[in-house]
């Protein structure tokens, strides 16, 4: 595909108007104060990735921005327009895909019903087949199963379709939550090489992330997050090299 | 500045039977294929509206009835289909279970009532009360539906029993509005202004109530039938599979599942107009939680989802239970057994009526078709997949089916 003339690593942005901003975000599930004033960036390009142990409010803070999850307190925009408490279906017409938790593909559809939803809300019908091309270029994989029910695909399968799915809404930005969970070292690795393909083809990433290692190998910046507050950020390399974070995630 | 996509001159390397594939998957109801549908609707309910009435004058179904008594049991056993296939885009299509359905085929009636009958004294031609009352009957599954279907399966399934409770209970005891248990009679009775040569409508000219159903149902059929493979279909599909994950792909789901509700409410509504045009009478015990538990076994007992098999399965179960248990009796009668005791019991099969036991009957069909064949007599090919393709396990990957498995896909 077109990688030659795609950019390459972004420099961390010094300024410029970031695609996305969390201003001190606060959400509740009841009385459980999941997230206490997270404020972070993304700008256009990048991967950034989130990081932290389980239960630390990664997926809360992906749900909140999703739409998913009202905050108490706190201001969400994208591109600059403020979308704090936009419902989720919303979300789509903006330019912001989700690839979720868990995966959730459609088990009971198959792997091109799948895609098709991906592409629901979509208005512009003639960039279509390019698109499940480009999906189906990015994980050949699932050219060869289009007609395989979703649920029966192998745990790296369904990861793949949940991508693809999210592709097909057209992201300007990609929320992708724990991509590598539950899945084979080698699948792992195929994963987030695609998703560096993905970028370098001018899709945003915010990558939510227990295996720390990788995601920093991939991300221009991280963030980590511990129960419900950012502790530490800066370019992944530093964050690579700090030694707080080489105790508590990356096992040495 | 943005991040979109840049897509790149991908298309130049398409494979030929992917790009079929592809074209064939992404619009897969052409306004060929849809007119093409339509017509087949058509030609199958003129043919069944030709073969029912010619079946029987043979035997054995001549010896249990004239034409004109099987004529008139069919014209009532249409609006169980139609009752049938309506809330099948409630339950089969969108997922939701609704357990008190006979309220929307209440609302329909008791519309029909107000709008044409000496009650009220208005007299409104009965071909414009049966788009009256599918829309009255449609806005009542709005009002209900617009507060509750935030709530999750279960808790649904709760406040629709309610609803289904109470609207007959309002019916019964709001009797200067209603007439409480008498209920409205005289209502007027339609009229084709002697079209088709069919005569006119009476109780004792079953024919041209059977050709309306007919018609009701085949109009019912073309519209459900292009709704399960548009787009609003394919939503109903995917929020059924996972709510969350549906609202992340765009689709609002309440306003989806509103529609669902709506829509199934509508087709009551119709029912309703044409049973209430037939009596010439309503009265609050016609809707009581039996029609609504009748309506959902025909569904469950059909096929949920395939459209066909619910409209089959309401039809057949609705014919065994009028026709098949009256002739049990009688055949069971005539042999002639003699009385046993069953311990302190004595059984006399001569002298059961097993119309007595139609639900306890229901119930057993249920319980032995889950166990043998959850899908239903005539199943969609996605249920089936549900039920049989996918185990429990597959739902989180790592499962992987043979490819003779995969060629059922
Ligand atoms: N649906 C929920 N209801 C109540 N508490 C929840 C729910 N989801 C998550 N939590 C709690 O919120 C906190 C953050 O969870 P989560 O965002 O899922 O963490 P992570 O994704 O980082 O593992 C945890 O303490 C978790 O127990
Ligand atoms: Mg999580």
């Amino acid at each position: 595909m077109t990688t030659e003339n795609a950019p390459v690593r972004h420099a961390p942005p010094a300024d410029g108007q970031p695609m996305l901003r969390l201003t001190d975000i606060h959400s509740y599930y009841g009385n459980i104060h999941a997230l206490q004033g997270i404020s972070l960036d993304v700008f256009p390009g990048e991967i950034v990735t989130l990081l932290g142990a389980n239960g630390a409010g990664k997926t809360t803070t992906l749900r909140t921005i999703h739409g998913l999850l009202r905050p108490k307190r706190g201001a969400i925009e994208f591109e600059g327009k403020d979308i704090t408490g936009m419902p989720a279906h919303e979300h789509v017409g903006v330019g912001i895909g989700q690839s979720p938790e868990g995966r959730r593909i459609f088990g009971r559809m198959t792997v091109m019903e799948n895609l098709q939803m991906g592409a629901y809300s979509r208005k512009d019908k003639e960039h279509l087949s390019e698109d499940y091309e480009r999906v189906f270029e990015f994980f050949p994989r699932l050219r060869e199963r289009t007609n395989q029910a979703g649920g029966t695909l192998s745990g790296g399968e369904q990861q793949m379709l949940a991508i693809g799915r999210a592709l097909m809404t057209r992201p300007k930005l990609l929320l992708l939550d724990e991509p590598s969970m539950g899945l084979a070292p080698i699948l792992v690795e195929e994963i987030f090489s695609i998703m560096t393909d993905i970028n370098k083809q001018g899709t945003t990433i915010l990558l939510v992330e227990q295996n720390a290692l990788m995601a920093l190998g991939v991300a221009q910046r991280g963030y980590v997050l511990q129960t419900g507050r950012i502790v530490q950020s800066g370019p992944a390399q530093d964050l690579l090299n700090d030694p707080e974070v080489k105790r508590a995630y990356l096992g040495g | 500045m943005t991040g979109h996509p840049t897509t790149g001159p991908a298309t130049g390397g398409t494979k030929p039977g992917i790009r079929q594939r592809l074209s064939r998957a992404m619009s897969p109801g052409t306004a060929f294929s849809a007119r093409h549908q339509s017509l087949t609707t058509v030609v199958t309910f003129a043919a069944i509206g030709i073969l029912l009435p010619v079946i029987v004058l043979l035997p054995p179904f001549s010896g249990f009835g004239t034409q004109n008594d099987w004529v008139g049991g069919f014209a009532d056993a249409g609006i169980f289909v139609l009752l049938a296939i309506g809330l099948n885009v409630v339950v089969g299509w969108a997922g939701l279970l609704d357990l008190g359905y006979a309220a929307f085929f209440a609302i329909g009636s008791y519309t029909y009532a107000y709008g044409a009958s000496p009650f009220t004294g208005l007299h409104i031609p009965f071909w414009f009360m049966l788009p009256i009352g599918a829309f009255v009957a449609a806005s009542f599954g709005i009002m209900l539906g617009a507060p509750t279907l935030r709530l999750r399966g279960d808790y649904l399934a709760i406040v629709t029993l309610g609803f289904g409770e109470i609207v007959p209970a309002v019916f019964l005891n709001a009797s200067t509005l209603t007439n409480g248990t008498n209920g409205i009679v005289g209502l007027d009775q339609p009229s084709f202004g002697r079209l088709f040569g069919v005569g006119d409508f009476g109780f004792t000219n079953p024919w041209p109530y059977f050709v309306t159903i007919l018609g009701i149902i085949a109009v019912a059929f073309m519209l459900l039938s292009r709704l399960e493979n548009s787009r609003l279909g394919r939503a109903w599909v995917a929020i059924r599979e996972d709510e969350l994950a549906a609202a992340s792909m765009g689709i609002n789901t309440v306003t989806t599942k509103l529609l669902a509700f709506a829509i199934g409410a509508s087709t009551a509504g119709l029912a309703g107009v044409y049973s209430a045009s037939k009596l010439s009478i309503v009265s609050p015990d016609q809707f009581n939680f039996t029609v609504s538990f009748t309506v959902l076994a025909m569904v469950v007992l059909g096929g949920m989802g395939n459209i066909w098999g619910v409209a089959a399965g309401a039809f057949l179960i609705f014919e065994l239970q009028s026709q098949g248990l009256k002739q049990l009796n009688t055949f069971i009668g005539g042999l002639g057994l003699p009385a046993f005791n069953l311990g302190p019991i004595t059984v006399d099969l001569a002298t059961i009526n097993f119309l007595n036991y139609q639900y306890l009957l229901y119930g057993l069909a249920l319980v032995l078709m889950m166990l043998l064949r959850p899908e239903g007599l005539f199943p969609s090919r996605r249920r089936r997949r549900e039920l049989h393709e996918l185990p429990d396990e597959a739902e989180r990957g790592n499962v992987e089916l043979s490819e003779a498995d995969e060629v059922e896909l």
